[in-house]
């Protein structure tokens, strides 16, 4: 793949793009994962396969727009559909994960229909699933390297914010945290990761890379900072091992990606209980 | 105006919906005492803390801080807040003890400013105060109810507050463990002279530790020092508590 590398601009784009994603989607996911809103990750993935589907569809039907970024259309889907369930969220108040399923399956009924008039499937829509090795443009990257900065600088900002609004949301409001305001923002962020993250991993698996990597560092951490260190790690081994061993097997990424994301949680898991074992035989 | 006077609750009624949970509340807690707030289950204790920190707003009346009125309160660092444990935070989080105390500073700091190692050695000082400093680098899910509860504290104390709110803050902690924590809190209340609002069940034991107590029972049935209570406690039929004498018996015998 190093050879390969340094001669296709294809793959460069998608070692690059898998790298940044393999840091901001599980910096967002430790986040999602401890304030249970996992599911958010999911609904948000499939509003955008809405958006791509839209894009397609319209590159279809309406001539002259042959140049447009599916990317951003499902972007500009996905924050949408962060706002709707934040406002379905305020709406439902004592059901407040019934947003959720609301806009998963919403995206998905206007995704189908958008499918089904472009046609059907096709390959493009197959990358957007499952991902690709091929498929990430240099603009793409870019957008990427853009997004990733703005997170990685919100999340400094903010990190004392989201951890106490994350720990005790009682509490974050005694302090006079502004934790809607805070709250939106990090939805935001996360619509943005998600749109990003979908054309190397797809986005049927998004929401893996955001919480797979959590669910491992959640097993061993012993504090929050240690929680975020471990799972960017994780992150960053199973997008490259997933990266690496899709491009020599000719497969889509999404696939390896969240099968070395599984691979590691194992590994956790057994690390853990072998820990834990050996405590009680040593009688500590 | 009252120099002395930390909290003014005046003639403050709130309801939910239709009910009044909260009726024509009148009392004030001077600097330095160590106020018991007793009611039965439902009696509006926890609404009428929630008031006072401004969580949710009277249908009427009005409330002082630090002799400012509410709606223009700003200074929220003046004021620690500790719950109930059993419901007030997210107990799986892999957070180590260090981390929960200094996030205690975050309404001291504001937005925009970081944590530094001055706050670290702050957090440090403050788990000392509630003997746990040995715990720091422990994850707090891995602590007992009793020890994540002066873990709290400590958070609370972290920011240096002249006001503690505490709501029944002994729920869940076994017996052994109540004692030392009324010990810690007058220790709080007379070695570093904060004020404490203290939300109980537990009459027995918050007789013998506060200053003084208010009986509720949606409106204020008794307000006084523990002496005071004592007189009428047991001399039968007692007009001030009403119907609330049977109840509040029975709760003495639970405790």
């Amino acid at each position: 793949m190093l050879e390969g590398f340094l001669k296709y601009e294809f793959l460069q784009n998608a070692a690059v793009t898998g790298i940044l994603i393999g840091l901001v989607a599980p910096l967002l996911g430790v986040f999602i994962v401890v304030r249970r809103l996992s599911l958010i990750a999911d609904a948000l993935s499939h509003i955008t396969l809405t958006g791509i589907a839209a894009s397609l569809l319209l590159e279809k039907k309406v001539t002259g727009i042959n140049d447009w970024n599916p990317v951003f259309m499902g972007m500009t889907f996905s924050v949408l559909g962060a706002v709707l369930i934040e406002r379905l969220r305020s709406v439902y108040k004592n059901y407040e994960e019934l947003a959720i399923p609301i806009i998963l399956s919403g995206g998905i009924g206007l995704g189908v229909v958008f499918i089904s008039l472009a046609d059907g499937f096709n390959t493009d829509l197959f990358s957007y699933l499952f991902g690709s090795v091929a498929a990430v443009s240099r603009s793409n990257m870019w957008t990427v390297l853009i997004i990733t900065f703005t997170v990685i600088l919100l999340v400094f900002l903010f990190y004392k914010e989201l951890f106490v609004l994350s720990f005790d949301e009682e509490n974050a409001r005694v302090s006079g945290v502004k934790g809607h305001w805070i709250h939106f923002l990090f939805i935001l962020l996360v619509a943005l990761v998600i749109a990003s993250s979908m054309q190397v991993v797809g986005i049927l698996l998004v929401s893996a890379l955001m919480t797979l990597p959590v669910a491992s560092a959640l097993r061993i951490a012993k504090s929050f900072k240690q929680t975020i260190g471990l799972s960017v790690l994780f992150g960053e081994i199973s997008v490259l091992i997933g990266l690496f061993s899709a491009y020599h097997l000719s497969i889509p990424p999404g696939g390896t990606i969240v099968m070395t994301a599984v691979l590691i949680l194992i590994l956790t898991m057994a690390y853990k209980k072998i820990n834990t074992l050996f405590l009680i035989k040593v009688g500590v | 105006m009252n120099e002395q006077q930390v909290v003014e609750v005046k003639n403050v009624s709130f309801k939910y919906e239709k009910e009044w949970a909260v009726e024509q509340v009148d009392f004030s807690i001077d600097k330095g005492q160590f106020l018991g707030l007793v009611g039965p289950n439902g009696s509006g204790k926890t609404t009428l803390v929630n008031l006072i920190l401004g969580l949710i707003k009277p249908n009427k009346g009005s409330i002082q801080l630090f002799n400012q009125p509410l709606k223009h309160f700003k200074d929220w660092r003046e004021i620690g807040y500790v719950s109930q444990t059993s419901n007030s935070f997210n107990s799986g989080f892999p957070a180590s003890v260090l981390e929960v105390v200094r996030s205690g500073l975050v309404s001291r700091l504001g937005m925009f400013r970081f944590l530094k190692r001055e706050h670290t050695q702050k957090a440090l000082e403050a788990l000392k105060i509630v003997e746990m400093e040995e715990f720091a680098k422990s994850n707090i899910g891995e602590l007992s109810g009793g020890q994540q509860q002066r873990v709290l504290i400590a958070r609370s104390l972290v920011s240096a507050p002249s006001l503690l709110i505490l709501d029944e803050p002994t729920v869940g902690i076994d017996e052994k463990h109540v004692t030392a924590f009324y010990e810690l809190l007058a220790r709080l209340n007379k070695n570093h002279g904060i004020t404490l609002l203290m939300i109980t069940h537990d009459i027995a034991t918050i007789t013998e530790h506060a200053t003084h107590l208010v009986f509720m029972n949606r409106t204020i049935r008794f307000h006084g020092t523990p002496e005071e209570y004592n007189q009428y406690n047991g001399n039968e039929p007692n007009p001030i508590y009403g119907h609330m004498q049977q109840q509040l018996n029975h709760m003495e015998v639970m405790s």
